[in-house]
């Protein structure tokens, strides 16, 4: 019951593909100083969120209002003519907002301080992804 | 298309108010939010203008307890129902799993209702989806209207202009006076939660 191409159909991950996400998470991004990372699909819905102890309260709508904004940015991005934009950065105070692509149907959030370079993270993020790749790729329609 | 988390044992659905502009989507979202505090663990987001229009979505989660040992989580919508903002609202329908068309009583807003209906329909179709196999529940909104003098479309008008070849289960409602507003929720939660149950089989 994996997500169609037509986003018709579920989309359903087990332990194993969870707990694996979970760890690509937590290694690559929360234990470097990341304060949360998230990843969620194209329509707002979380499937993995983790975090520093920094608990933030509101995921389920942090990561609609997130889904919301990357869709308005795609489609701002063909009105100029660009096939798409596959990274969105907020600049804060100390909190910082980094929105990147994974591949059509996912989107990784990261939520972080100043404390941590802007580059390390995008240099961490393009591995997470990566491996995220493999783990929803992996992932054969099971019906 | 509900995520259903096997770890966690977690589904989350989407259920998206549609309808014409001012029609009373926030209205029912507001209601509900009023009304469900208890099972909403967040506050409502809504991304308006200053006029109060939905620019994009209004938004809450609400637990909706379990089915099967599975923890079901809602995630209400509601879509701008102005008609220049259908980029926007083509992607908050992205993924959903149950519907509410909200449909204005007033007279004057026949045609109106008749357009958003078939906007939604264009609009599933960019999704390969079929409005026939999403659960759906009409609402006929602002029923209070005729009380204040203002001339309202007929229930018989209404099902024959909206619900003629849907014959989805619908609802006489006033958001304002909070009138069969939680009816319609229940009812599209618990079509929602069936079509899940079945799938998940
Ligand atoms: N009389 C009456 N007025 C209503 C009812 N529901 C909503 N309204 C009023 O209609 C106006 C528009 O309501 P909204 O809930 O903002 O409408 P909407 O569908 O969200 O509008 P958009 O965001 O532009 O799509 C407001 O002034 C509401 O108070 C109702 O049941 N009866
Ligand atoms: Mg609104």
């Amino acid at each position: 019951m994996l997500q169609g191409g037509t986003g018709t159909m579920n989309l359903m991950l087990g332990q194993k593909e969870l707990d694996r996400i979970h760890h690509s998470l937590k290694k690559n991004l929360i234990d470097i100083g990341a304060q949360s990372s998230m990843l969620i699909d194209t329509a707002g819905n979380i499937i993995a969120v983790v975090n520093n102890g920094s608990d933030i309260r509101d995921v389920y709508s942090l990561a609609a209002l997130a889904a919301a904004n990357f869709g308005a940015m795609n489609s701002m991005a063909k009105i100029v003519g660009e096939d798409e934009f596959s990274l969105l950065f907020h600049k804060g105070r100390t909190e910082n907002i980094h929105l990147s692509k994974v591949n059509r149907d996912f989107l990784l959030i990261n939520i972080f301080t100043n404390q941590l370079s802007l580059g390390f993270l995008r240099m961490k993020v393009a591995e997470v992804i990566k491996d995220l790749l493999g783990i929803l790729v992996a992932k054969k329609p099971a019906n | 298309m509900a995520f259903i988390n096997l770890k966690e044992k977690i589904i989350q659905a989407k259920i998206v108010y549609y309808g014409p502009g001012r029609c009373g989507k926030t209205t029912n979202l507001e209601y509900i939010f009023s009304q469900c505090r208890g099972q909403v663990q967040s506050e409502m987001v809504s991304v308006k203008t200053d006029g109060d229009r939905t620019l994009f979505f209004d938004f809450f989660p609400f637990d909706m307890g379990k089915i099967n040992e599975y923890d079901v989580k809602i995630q209400l919508y509601t879509v701008p129902g102005q008609v220049k903002y259908n980029s926007t609202r083509r992607l908050v329908l992205k993924g959903v799993d149950g519907l509410v068309f909200v449909a204005d009583s007033a007279s004057d807003r026949r045609a109106s209702n008749v357009n958003s209906l078939e906007n939604l329909q264009e609009n599933l179709a960019l999704y390969g989806r079929d409005i026939c196999s999403i659960p759906l529940v009409m609402q006929y909104n602002k029923r209070d209207l005729a009380q204040q003098g203002t001339e309202v479309l007929e229930l018989e008008t209404l099902e024959e202009d909206l619900n003629r070849r849907l014959k989805a289960p619908f609802f006489e409602a006033s958001a304002v006076e909070g009138l069969n507003i939680v009816p319609t929720l229940k009812k599209i939660v618990s079509s929602t939660m069936a079509a899940l149950e079945e799938e998940l089989r």
